[in-house]
């Protein structure tokens, strides 16, 4: 089974505290730690777990600028053999149908059975996959936390509300995105990084994709973001301040008087 | 606006579920001189009561009766949508499993818009739709615009918007069904699989101890184990800890998890996702520590503390064992 997995570098969430620029063009971008999208982290261990299982082969792609090689390396190292960037300054500002079309343009350069991606990623938007799944008449699933091969066919459970899962046949070749906890993505060290230092990871823009660059980028987009913005709070918590010591005593008093202590 | 706007209407086991009156509401917000369409899918003889219960509150009512609808199959319901709209609709699902598995292949099929996960509305001028949603975990809110030029599919955020009143309807149901007939997918149902009960039953209890990503390692959980049994409360988690394996998914709270209803929820380390803020209801007092002051948690918390875990949590311990 040869299988694509598609990958994003985004900002840490669980890292960084995300503030909103001057203006609200952008976030502050300043000091902030980069990671793998966490849910690209289970696709990825997915396919390389399939593909141990059933043979094939693993691609990564990703498409950004270009420190999104530092990202596809760290997939690669993995276990994925493959790497795929897509590069090209027209790419800048597209929406989700945008960034599908381009990923459409490099699954169509390639020959695969299976597209993964995560489920979602940092603007929480879950649409790349469905889109994708779309523009290339394939069949789709979201959420998916459990993939078991079976012929031409795969058998896979999707995540629904309440924790109960799914159960689905899905015809391959199909898209399926990925939810966390489907697997233990397994740790990166920097052997595993340096094994794939010297891999050469073809780069393509949208001459090289056979792509048109009028359907994506800032022009072709149907949605934008205007700015970022912080809500105006409301009530929120009224935050405890002091030593360790002060703040233990009054969260004491506090669980003790709203029946906090059984 | 003389476009059409639909609302697919959500219900499990017979019910219509809750979210439909939020859609009608986010529908109202957006395109006040529009009368919403209901679109209910399903299969057997329950249908035509939802049908006649949903007709009450919007304009008309699309009714489709199918066998093959009985479980709602996006790949299935995705090109009924796309043969039974006319150009431009606008078209409101919920932010669920299904509209998640739903909505982006049925915006590119419309050639629509997609706007996912909407918290708010922000104005409508001419056909640039403006709205809010959440980006970075809820850490910050951004304001998006769509073009509606040729429709939009929107996906609604549970909660972002109050239910609207019922009774102020009083549409017609109109039989679909037909155009519903002969569906296939490349994607078949198979069942659903109930979650597994775990060893505790988190949704009765009335203190809980809440753990998220911030607790760092598993060891730590320790630190987390001993504040519960100090407090005589029991301990419940957020999804990463369950993705980790750390505890069982019978103590995982949130949409993808359980529903509790504590009296006293104390959130250690819990970023505050409105998946997981979703799982927690009965209006508890909740106390959140988390070493992140911009965490969303402090917005749903009645009292915060920005503070290290590893260091405030053993003192708490100590000094409640203390105290008792």
């Amino acid at each position: 089974m040869d299988i694509l997995v598609c990958v994003k570098r985004v900002p840490d969430s669980a890292e960084n505290e995300i503030s909103v620029a001057a203006g609200g063009a952008d976030i502050s971008r300043e000091d902030l730690v980069y990671a793998v999208n966490e849910w690209d982290n289970y696709a990825v261990e997915e396919a390389i777990q399939i593909v141990e299982r059933e043979g094939g082969s693993v691609t990564v792609v990703a498409l950004g600028e270009a420190d999104i090689e530092e990202s596809v390396r760290r997939e690669m190292a993995m276990g994925a053999e493959q790497g795929l960037m897509l590069v090209d300054d027209r790419f800048a500002g597209s929406d989700g149908l945008g960034v599908a079309t381009i990923l459409q343009a490099a699954v169509l350069k390639g020959s695969y059975d299976l597209i993964l991606t995560g489920a979602q990623a940092d603007d929480g938007a879950a649409q790349v996959g469905g889109m994708l799944a779309a523009l290339l008449d394939w069949p789709f699933a979201s959420l998916v936390n459990r993939i078991e091969v079976t012929g031409k066919t795969l058998r896979i459970g999707r995540e629904i509300e309440g924790g109960s899962q799914e159960l689905n046949e899905i015809e391959t070749p199909c898209v399926l995105s990925i939810q966390t906890g489907i697997n233990e993505p397994r740790y990166v060290g920097l052997r595993g990084i340096r094994k794939v230092a010297s891999v050469e990871i073809p780069v393509l823009d949208s001459a090289a994709l056979g792509l048109d660059a009028a359907r994506v980028g800032p022009a072709a987009a149907k949605v934008r973001r205007v700015d970022y913005f912080v809500p105006v709070a409301g009530v929120g918590a009224e935050m405890l301040t002091g030593s360790t010591k002060e703040l233990a005593t009054q969260l004491v008093e506090l669980l003790k008087l709203k029946g906090g202590i059984n | 606006m003389a476009t059409q706007v639909f609302a697919l209407i959500p219900h499990s086991a017979g019910k219509v579920d809750d979210a439909a009156l939020e859609l009608l509401s986010a529908a109202r917000a957006m395109f006040p001189e529009a009368a919403p369409t209901a679109l209910v899918l399903g299969s057997g003889p329950s249908l035509a009561d939802m049908a006649l219960e949903v007709a009450a509150s919007f304009g008309e009512v699309w009714s489709f009766n199918q066998e093959a609808l009985a479980y709602p199959n996006a790949e299935l319901i995705r090109p009924l949508l796309v043969k039974v709209l006319p150009a431009g609709a606008l078209v409101l699902l919920p932010h669920s499993t299904l509209g998640i598995d739903l909505g982006p292949g049925l915006s590119v099929k419309l050639g629509a818009a997609y706007l996912p996960d909407v918290v708010g509305f922000d104005g409508l001028n001419g056909n640039q739709l403006k709205v809010v949603r959440q980006e970075f975990a809820g850490q910050v809110s951004a304001h998006v615009q769509a073009d509606l030029s040729n429709g939009a599919v929107i996906t609604v955020r549970s909660g972002a918007f109050p239910p609207a009143l019922t009774g102020s309807g009083g549409g017609q149901v109109v039989d679909k069904s037909g155009a519903a007939a002969g569906l296939t997918a490349r994607r078949r149902f198979l069942a659903v699989v109930q979650a597994e009960a775990g060893d505790v039953d988190i949704t009765r209890e009335e203190v809980l101890v809440a753990v998220g990503r911030g607790i760092g390692e598993q060891d730590n959980l320790a630190l987390v184990d001993d504040l519960a049994k100090a407090m005589g409360a029991t301990v419940c988690c957020s999804r990463p800890i369950v993705d980790a394996k750390w505890l069982d998914k019978g103590r995982q709270v949130g949409t993808s998890g359980q529903t509790v209803k504590p009296k006293v929820y104390l959130a250690l380390g819990i970023s505050g996702a409105f998946q997981h803020l979703g799982g927690l209801k009965g209006n508890p007092f909740v106390v959140a520590i988390n070493k992140n002051p911009k965490a969303p948690i402090f917005q749903a918390a009645q009292v915060g503390v920005v503070a290290d875990l590893l260091e405030l949590l053993p003192e708490l311990t100590a000094q409640l064992e203390k105290s008792r």
